[in-house]
């Protein structure tokens, strides 16, 4: 029961917490104001890019567009290529930005279907290079590609020559029960690159053989993993997890990253049979607040700076024909001369039912 | 039969919501009209946490699947027919309902021994092991993904058991996360209950376990109820570390809304799922209602210091000591000490370089691990002051008991009502907030791209923790005490102040501590609003898992068990904020 002898201590300790609570108050008012401490609108405003969890540039880019255009830049990141172009058609009416970045051909023509992009005038020198991947019917140039690069099966060399067994090259291969138990791939429902290798399947076995592929995976020990990050990392045996699986669905340009210390060539390879070329664009969205600013990023990511950095920062291959590549890659990291392919129309019409036959087919 | 003191408690106390104006039996009124600000008090404290929930949880929600029931601008229900038709839906409904049953009782049939010893007990480290076991509950579900199947995979260390991609897998991992919430739950109750209770069983010959099953569970009931509701739901709503351990072949509710909404857009299915999901939660709440409304009395808390040194001679604490000691060291901390040491494991051999990585911005990321660390302290901050302010609210009102029946109803519809925001996926609140934030209430601000929201969000699930941890303390109140302050002359208020927030005040650290924690390892909705010049931690360490490199992978360790080390810690200092000292005994 209450006495006067306990309130001291009890009025110590609802000082203490009322003290406690307005230092923590204080510290607060950062996070809510230090977080619009840059959204000062500049001179000539703001432009937003809207892209995926991927994005990003080496330090110092973005700031250096900035000092030119007097622009400032905001950057809302979605989550991966397939919900990001499926939010930007949920909020058509009030877009979350000015420019999207990030939306691949599984997905292009989805997008242009929805009408989220707009026609866009392109100066940048490297236009005529991005051209080369325009998405077929897209002819006003609503969408741009910015850079591409081959999703493809990768193999632990160094496993295979440790256990004596000769390394898969093709598709075909791998339903060879020599290699059983042996592959891991991300689930394309919910993967973008996983959603990549099963196109690559579309495209190598047609309408009609790429179910049966699939079962014979599945008869032969295939391995679905939820993501990139866990097949690479979890399952794979060299991708730093040492994992179970010699056999993973990566990109061409993973096995300059398994370059060991101190080592010369990569415990890992590519196999350039198996690929498909993703292209990622972007374009000005409908309804921009500011279309001019989403021109002038769009030229920046064509700009040589930002196409020489994309190896380096966001692992695929730059459209321009004018910069250089990292050495490394030019040994390491070759395209695939003959990836497969399928129509984006064919994609945007077929990729649910696709999905849904591979889910039934390899998950049952 | 109830004793002459429970049915003096069981009498509806003075200041009830919604009833008459409280004269009271001994107010003394010293106010001539001291009814009408009391009226308007309970109004603003009923009225703040129904505006926050309603604009920042139900309109975004009711928008998002009303698209999903409208078509052409008319009401289209076929979808029901439709996704019902699908053998899958029935699958992943029953898959759900498995799932959260066994989980729910996997934490309880280990969480209730851990909140004896943690509570009831005393021994050196028990601080220590209280923010241990705390952990797991905040790590982003990738790690625990990580974490989980690296041991289980063929080759891992436990691969021999065969246990990667099985229910059991994905249920240990529900357990894993949810323990703490039991222990927690139970032991903020279980360390307030007044001994004397079972001493005086123990003194005419009952036996220990007589009291325990006779005395101690009917009185933790309440507390037992909400702690089983919460992981229920948190088990029901489960959704990276369905998708990491099991992948859709142990799809559930949840995984097939977020496929369903993110990756096909197909609304109408999603809106069905919901509306599926929804009833399944309320079903839920309103047995654990019913549970906690058939336990819930007053309850003589505090009097003496109830814990008492670890007697291994003694069979209950040697129960609890063997469970919670199996339970520690093979659920919680095999796959933490595995995280650890793969986090030490450097490309050049053992080492400190994946912390000594945290420092500075990795791959192309603008911010360290350090920096994101600040920003998730600081969002975690905003966030747990809002649940504070909302749930301590919520919780008061919720604690009265109203003469009315109505008001009484209304009061349980307000508790449950504030329970929803675990059972909503996290994608449809997304979602919900796309096309909802864009210019909320007319205000010319774009909310979907700011910082605030963040908070916002986070705070949203954190208020069901702090009304779960403060309300069974507050209604354990003896009204009697109520009575008697206001008889002595104390005003409502004071009252207020002297008796409910003193006993919420020892709440209050454990609430702030649970608050905290889910909000600092959130990643549902900070996922879909995060912005990358200031991600939080565990967007950072998401962001890290999937770029290729030794060294990302090491970063993205190293950057999970600081964010492990820093929940930790603040719920370390909670706890100091609640030692019994605090306002000394009642």
């Amino acid at each position: 029961m209450t006495t006067p002898r306990t309130t001291p201590p009890l009025r110590r300790g609802a000082v203490a917490v009322a003290a406690g609570c307005s230092l923590v108050a204080l510290t607060a008012c950062s996070a809510i104001g230090g977080a619009n401490a840059d959204d000062e609108a500049s001179a000539a405003g703001t432009v937003t890019l809207v892209t995926h969890e991927s994005f990003g540039l080496s330090e110092g880019l973005l700031e250096q567009f900035e000092d030119e255009t007097g622009l400032s830049v905001e950057i809302v990141q979605q989550a991966d290529a397939g919900a990001l172009v499926n939010q930007l058609v949920l909020t058509k009416d009030a877009p979350l930005g000015d420019l999207v970045y990030g939306i691949d051909n599984a997905f292009a023509s989805r997008a242009l279907d929805e009408g989220v992009v707009v026609p866009a005038d392109v100066t940048a020198p490297a236009g005529a290079d991005a051209a080369a991947h325009a998405v077929p019917g897209d002819d006003d140039g609503a969408l741009t590609a910015i850079d591409f690069g081959d999703v493809c099966l990768n193999i632990d060399t160094a496993w295979f020559a440790a256990q004596g067994v000769p390394e898969p090259t093709t598709l075909d291969s791998l339903l060879d029960p020599a290699y059983r138990d042996l592959l891991v791939v991300p689930d394309p429902v919910t993967s973008s690159p996983g959603l990549a290798f099963l196109l690559a399947t579309v495209g190598a076995y047609g309408e009609d053989g790429w179910v049966d592929y699939w079962a014979g995976l599945r008869d032969n020990g295939l391995q679905v993993a939820d993501g990139w990050s866990e097949a690479y990392y979890t399952d794979f045996t060299a991708g730093g997890g040492d994992g179970p699986r010699p056999v993973v669905l990566s990109y061409a340009s993973s096995p300059p990253f398994t370059v060991p210390e101190g080592g010369d060539e990569p415990t890992t390879c590519a196999l350039l049979d198996t690929c498909f070329r993703q292209v990622e664009y972007a374009g000005v969205l409908a309804g921009a607040a500011n279309p001019e600013g989403a021109a002038q990023l769009l030229d920046f990511l064509l700009s040589d700076e930002v196409q020489a950095d994309i190896p380096v920062s966001m692992y695929m291959y730059p459209v321009s024909s004018s910069v250089d590549l990292p050495d490394e890659w030019a040994r390491w990291a070759p395209l695939s001369d003959a990836p497969y392919s399928v129509a984006p129309g064919d994609i945007t019409e077929h990729r649910e039912q696709w999905l849904t036959t591979w889910s039934d087919t390899v998950i049952g | 039969m109830p004793t002459p003191a429970q049915a003096i408690a069981d009498r509806p106390a003075p200041g009830a919501v919604g009833g008459a104006p409280v004269g009271g039996r001994g107010s003394p009124g010293r106010r001539g009209s001291a009814a009408w600000p009391r009226r308007l008090g309970w109004t603003v404290a009923v009225a703040v946490p129904v505006l926050f929930l309603t604009v920042f949880f139900v309109w975004p929600v009711a928008e998002i699947v009303g698209r999903g029931f409208v078509l052409d601008g008319r009401l289209d229900l076929s979808g029901f027919g439709e996704v019902f038709a699908r053998p899958r839906t029935w699958r992943v409904v029953g898959q759900t309902l498995a799932q959260a049953t066994v989980g729910t009782l996997g934490a309880l049939v280990l969480g209730l021994p851990g909140a004896y010893l943690l509570h009831r007990c005393r021994f050196r480290g028990r601080g220590a092991l209280r923010a241990f076991v705390t952990v797991p509950f905040v790590l982003p579900t990738v790690v625990v993904g990580v974490a989980f199947r690296s041991l289980l995979v063929d080759g891992g260390l436990l691969g021999g058991l065969g246990l990667d991609g099985t229910f059991t897998a994905i249920v240990l991992a529900l357990v894993f996360f949810n323990y703490a919430v039991v222990v927690r739950t139970v032991g903020g109750m279980w360390e307030r209950l007044d001994p004397r209770a079972e001493q005086a069983a123990r003194a005419l010959g009952a036996s220990q376990w007589r009291v325990l099953r006779t005395v101690t569970l009917p009185a933790l009931g309440p507390a037992i109820a909400s702690a089983a509701s919460l992981v229920f739901l948190f088990c029901a709503t489960a959704f990276g570390t369905v998708l990491v351990l099991g992948g859709r072949r142990f799809g559930t509710v949840e995984t097939e809304i977020w496929i369903q909404t993110t990756q096909f857009l197909d609304l109408r299915a999603a809106a069905v799922l919901s509306v599926v999901q929804l009833v399944v939660v309320v079903g839920a709440l309103a047995v654990a209602g019913r549970a906690r409304a058939r336990t819930e009395r007053a309850l003589p808390l505090g009097g003496p210091e109830a814990a008492h040194p670890v007697r291994l001679r003694d069979p209950l604490d040697a129960v609890a000591v063997a469970v919670t000691a199996v339970t520690v060291l093979g659920l919680l901390a095999a796959p933490l000490v595995n995280l650890v040491v793969r986090s030490l494991r450097t490309p050049d051999g053992w080492g400190l370089g994946n912390y000594a990585a945290l420092a500075v911005p990795q791959d192309t990321l603008a911010v360290s691990a350090w920096q994101a660390a600040g920003t998730s302290v600081r969002t975690a901050v905003d966030a747990t002051l809002l649940a504070l302010l909302v749930g301590g609210l919520v919780a008061l009102v919720v604690s009265r008991r109203p003469r009315r029946n109505s008001a009484r109803r209304a009061v349980a519809g307000l508790d449950a009502l504030f329970m929803l925001p675990l059972g909503v996926s996290a994608v449809t609140v997304g979602f919900g907030f796309l096309v909802s934030m864009d210019a909320p209430l007319g205000l010319p601000i774009d909310l979907r791209t700011s910082g605030v929201l963040v908070a916002v969000a986070q705070a949203v699930v954190a208020v069901p923790l702090v009304v779960r941890t403060v309300l069974p303390v507050l209604r354990a109140i003896e009204p009697r005490q109520r009575e008697v302050a206001a008889t002595l002359g104390a005003a409502p208020g004071r009252v207020l102040r002297t008796v409910d927030l003193a006993v919420a005040l020892r709440a209050l650290g454990l609430a702030l501590g649970f608050a905290f924690a889910a909000s600092l390892g959130e990643f549902g909705a900070t996922s879909f609003l995060a912005r990358p010049q200031d991600p939080t931690l565990p967007v950072v360490i998401f962001r890290l898992l999937g770029r290729p490199g030794a060294e990302n992978y090491g970063a993205a360790l190293a950057a999970s068990v600081l964010l492990a080390a820093l929940t930790a810690a603040v719920v370390a200092v909670c706890e100091r904020l609640r030692r019994p000292g605090i306002g000394g005994a009642w």
